[in-house]
């Protein structure tokens, strides 16, 4: 049913899940974002492209969850100055991604008052001038300046007796490089600033580089951690433009491989949960069952992540009745393991005096913050795109949405448990249901200006790629996003009236990609 | 606490056997003499820098430290400062906006400081390659002593490395 959004007429999208676009003015993308704002939906995700190939000019573009599917509005900004209308107030996710879109495309999102609610950058540090863009057309994208002076400030919070603590970009431990800036009162947090942006390597304007079928390698490595849900839902653009579907058999082996991406993320993270909270044991015990969790796959699909397994069209594995009766059998032993951990995991009073209470996330500021995936699931938002209808071939294994109330590190573990076992149990009913089908289809010839979308929830949470073909059967423009975008604001507030030394462990706890949302 | 002993009996020693050093992997023939790196090789203390990866090479560090590779078990341990580090562990092509810290990095090493860099994107500068936001391979920025590609590399690679770095050419782990 296409969403009713008062003056506008929205356009059905070809392609494997519910969605439409629609070419808006200024009031338009306003009362558009209000409209769906108001009946529960969310800002997914907002980028600004420079087609001044076509003779368009510059547009922005926000990408809407409502309940009904994906509705992309589309802006064009004609004159630089003029800018787009400010979402922030609307959706308070979009202040980053609207500062993103300021540093590589120069459209500022401008409020009611014509100012812009925070002119720092987001993406830009020292690699290039403050009045060049990179993602125009008319950049190269080997352009080199020489570094630039990076001046960034920090809101300061004042008081008696507060003190900051600069961390990073790089940090103690092997972690991605990000900045944190901590303002305390002896241990006590009150305020913690992040500075992202460190690892921008330029992936939206090397895609663009890029023909469309080979592309999805980029698209597999904008956070490594999660490929296969960026190559799914890479694949699952690139097909709607073509007009092409999957055979089921494909379908279900995505989704084969998309469930063992969350088990063997979320079991190393349950070891690294244990280990944050001063049970090494757990850490030895988690990253064992992961060892041999990634070592099945690179014997079954040949590669311990699963990179590149999926392609445009299909999937580039099969799945041989021997193997089906090896991962069935691997399920059930993991389940037994990770079941008995568990209990000891509940039983430590050590860990759960760690856990419980810490780094809490209210459900109604994860709500108002936007927050998705797991991270959203933990605070009581039950949001998760594979229970969204059209989801093929989710809409018939039926998953079973993990959902708890106290938004605290316990909760997130909890989570993480019981979507393992979900995610088991998921992956039991694709090896008995598996149907017959061919791996892979060609596809068709992509026609020049078509757009697709894709929407897959990873482990983390809800990864889109909106993709345009050029003329040639190469990427004009595509925008992926991760769900990290939404939920780094928000452990700047989970950790508010913490202290320090919980900080890893609540950080830990969102396990949030930098890569990700840096690009 | 017995279910937590029971479990540690029950998993034993599942620690498997280093891989020998590969001196196709070296970048910079013998900087060091052999009594220096015998040292090393006994007590390596490595520093990683995430220069800008897709963060697939962290997940095959991690790896390291469980108990199949168990790489403490070889007298190797990765430290939280610069100054304590014979070894700096690069990933990722070095993005433009990790170029300093990079570079700070290494400078705050004591010498003699070894360079390990892993990873397609460490070791050419992967499919990202160079851009305005990109430098590329690790070896556009600081000198390195060993690469180790793959996309990412596994643990078992990304050890051979180590060893590498800490062997005198053509000798075996000792």
């Amino acid at each position: 049913m296409t969403p009713a959004i008062p003056g506008l007429r929205l356009e059905p999208l070809a392609g494997a899940i519910p969605a439409w676009r629609v070419a808006v003015d200024a009031q338009g993308w306003l009362r558009a974002c209000e409209a769906v704002a108001a009946r529960g939906g969310r800002l997914a995700a907002l980028w600004g492209s420079d087609t001044a190939d076509g003779g368009a000019g510059t547009y922005v573009r926000a990408l809407l969850v409502s309940h009904e599917g994906l509705i992309c509005l589309e802006l064009r900004v004609s004159e630089p100055d003029a800018g787009f209308p400010d979402l922030s107030d609307i959706f308070a996710c979009a202040g980053r991604m609207q500062r993103g879109v300021y540093d590589l495309c120069g459209v500022r999102a401008l409020a009611r008052s014509g100012e812009t609610a925070d002119p720092r950058p987001w993406l830009r540090h020292g690699a290039w001038p403050r009045d060049v863009f990179p993602l125009r057309t008319e950049v190269p994208a080997a352009s080199r300046w020489p570094a630039q002076p990076d001046e960034y400030r920090f809101v300061a919070v004042e008081g008696d007796g507060v003190h900051e603590i600069p961390v990073g970009p790089v940090h103690a431990g092997t972690i991605e490089p990000g900045h944190f800036r901590f303002s305390v009162v002896g241990e006590r947090v009150l305020r913690l600033e992040e500075r992202l942006g460190y690892k921008h390597k330029g992936i939206e304007k090397r895609f663009q580089q890029m023909p469309l079928a080979e592309a999805i390698r980029l698209a597999g490595r904008v956070s490594g951690d999660s490929t296969v849900a960026y190559a799914w839902a890479y694949a699952m653009a690139l097909e709607s433009i073509c007009g092409s579907q999957p055979s089921a058999r494909a379908l279900y082996l995505r989704a084969l491989l998309l469930e063992r991406e969350r088990i063997a993320n979320h079991l190393g993270d349950l070891g690294y949960l244990g280990n944050d909270g001063g049970l090494a044991f757990g850490l030895a015990q988690f990253s064992r069952l992961k060892e041999d969790f990634v070592r099945a796959n690179a014997r079954l699909f040949g590669h311990r992540y699963l990179m590149d397994r999926i392609v445009p069209g299909g999937v580039a594995v099969d799945m041989p009745p021997a193997a089906i009766a090896t991962l069935l059998d691997e399920a059930d032993r993991l389940e037994l393991e990770v079941r008995s951990l568990r209990a000891i995991y509940d039983d430590h009073a050590g860990l759960q005096d760690r856990f419980v209470t810490c780094g809490r996330l209210a459900p109604d500021t994860a709500a108002r913050l936007g927050v998705v995936g797991l991270a959203a699931r933990a605070s009581g938002i039950a949001i998760d795109a594979r229970a969204h209808p059209g989801h093929a071939p989710y809409t018939e294994l039926q998953p079973r949405v993990v959902t708890e109330r106290a938004g605290d590190v316990a909760a997130r573990v909890t989570a993480r448990f019981e979507e393992l076992f979900e995610s088991l149990r998921l992956e039991r009913r694709i090896l008995r249901h598996l149907p017959a089908g061919e791996l892979c289809a060609p596809l068709a010839a992509a026609s020049e200006g078509g757009f697709g979308l894709g929407w897959i929830e990873g482990w983390r949470g809800e990864v889109f790629v909106a993709l345009e073909a050029g003329a040639g059967g190469e990427v004009r423009r595509c925008h992926p996003h991760d769900p990290s975008w939404q939920n780094w604001p928000a452990l700047e507030h989970a950790i508010l009236g913490n202290i320090v030394p919980d900080f890893p462990l609540i950080n830990k706890s969102f396990n949030l990609s930098y890569a990700g949302q840096d690009l | 606490m017995h279910k937590l002993l029971r479990q540690i009996v029950k998993t034993g020693i599942r620690t498997e056997a280093a891989p020998q050093p590969d001196d196709s992997l070296r970048q910079i023939a013998g900087r060091l003499n052999d009594e220096v790196l015998r040292l090393l090789g006994r007590a390596l203390a490595i520093r990683h820098v995430d220069a800008g990866s897709c963060n697939g090479c962290e997940l095959e560090i991690h790896a390291l430290a469980n108990p199949y590779y168990n790489i403490e078990g070889l007298g190797i341990r990765f430290v939280a400062s610069p100054r304590h580090a014979d070894l700096l562990l690069v990933t990722g092509p070095v993005s433009r906006n990790m170029e300093e810290a990079l570079r700070r990095t290494y400078e705050a090493m004591p010498e003699p400081k070894l360079v390990l860099a892993i990873g397609d994107c460490g070791c050419t500068g992967g499919i990202f390659g160079e851009s305005y936001a990109s430098c590329g391979r690790v070896a556009n920025v600081i000198p390195v002593d060993v690469a180790v590609p793959g996309c990412p590399p596994t643990p078992a690679a990304i050890m051979q490395g180590v060893l590498t770095a800490v062997q005198a050419p053509g000798q075996g782990f000792r």
